[in-house]
């Protein structure tokens, strides 16, 4: 492919739209790749709001938002998220140290706060089952349960990742392809706290309205 | 893409391991991460003080607001967490970003209003018609 663009001007002679010495190229081909399946991702996420704003007043004749959410709760999770969120950004801080311990350390914090948020999901979850408001209750309850399901799973792989990257950081250092790999998991981690905000506010606080 | 003797391919290489480096400083600062942090959790108090406490009685008012503070923290984290701006990666990142915004605009914004108006327009159907149905 090079060939057959350099070979009109000659190498060297660089028209101004080949960019032959790659100074235009994207600087990291993998993260914008990765950036592309999280926009792909967002259009998953963008279809179960969707269906979640078409079907999130069905009741069937159950509980509705106002009966079932627990806001407290909902904020605790919130907080989680966020703070799991600035202690991913400390374990970056650290990486252009080029410090192990400290990206350790600050990656196995985020993981524990993902822990926490999954294990309050899933209490909220158990809970909703267990009053009967379970996903087969209404169209409502399936919509809530597919899209803050989706999500939480989203968060159950990030927290997989995680544990698999710090095996990686604490065997083989910091060197360019964890660094990349890093940077990966920080644009899915900040990603999925970017969903988690359309989450509270469309689902939870207006739910509860 | 091109063979392994290929020149380009070895300044493309070099080029890489410049912009890697080069990434990684503008990567985000300290300064970055606490303001971006310290803004999202205002962002979010906000909004749940104003349902939980009840503070406009219209509810309708209160959406909109809510909606509002969501829609700038967003913005916040993409600028804050995740270094957006139009300039990373040769503004392709942008360009994604911004397609799929209009993406998902068109897919929200599109069922609900379709999907509101079946709801308003159609017949109301009852359980016996319906088991009737062809």
């Amino acid at each position: 492919m090079s060939d057959a663009i350099t070979s009109p001007a000659g190498p060297g002679q660089a028209n101004e739209f080949y960019d032959l010495a790659g100074h235009h190229h994207p600087q990291q081909g993998t993260l914008l790749g990765f950036w592309i399946y999280l926009m792909s991702d967002l259009l998953i996420f963008a279809a179960l709001f969707a269906v979640y704003g078409v079907l999130g007043r069905s009741y069937a004749a159950g509980p509705g938002g106002a009966d079932l959410f627990d806001l407290e709760l909902v904020a605790v999770n919130t907080a989680l998220l966020l703070l799991s969120s600035i202690t991913y950004g400390f374990a970056m801080l650290s990486m252009q140290q080029r410090k192990v311990g400290g990206v350790l350390v600050w990656l196995a914090i985020t993981g524990l706060f993902g822990l926490g948020f999954l294990g309050i999901e899933l209490y909220e979850f158990s809970h909703l089952v267990q009053q009967g408001a379970g996903p087969q209750r209404s169209a409502f309850l399936s919509s809530f349960f597919a899209l803050v399901g989706t999500h939480g799973l989203h968060v159950t792989f990030g927290i997989i990742w995680l544990a698999v990257l710090m095996v990686q950081v604490g065997k083989y250092g910091l060197g360019p392809e964890n660094r990349r790999r890093l940077m990966c998991l920080s644009m899915f981690w900040h990603f999925l706290d970017v969903v988690w905000i359309g989450v509270f506010t469309f689902v939870y606080l207006m739910g509860v309205l | 893409m091109s063979l392994p003797n290929d020149p380009h391919a070895h300044s493309h290489d070099h080029g890489h391991d410049h912009h890697d480096d080069h990434d990684d400083a503008a990567h985000g600062s300290l300064r970055d991460y606490v303001t971006g942090f310290i803004l999202s959790v205002i962002l979010t108090a906000i909004p749940f003080w104003l349902v939980m406490g009840k503070v406009f009685a219209d509810p309708g008012v209160t959406t909109l607001v809510i909606l509002g503070f969501a829609a700038v923290q967003i913005v916040v984290h993409m600028v804050y967490f995740l270094h957006m701006n139009p300039r990373s990666e040769g503004g392709w990142n942008m360009l994604a970003m911004i397609f799929t915004t209009v993406m998902v605009v068109i897919i929200l914004a599109g069922s609900m209003w379709v999907m509101y108006h079946m709801n308003a327009n159609m017949m109301p159907v009852s359980p016996h018609d319906m088991r009737n149905m062809p």
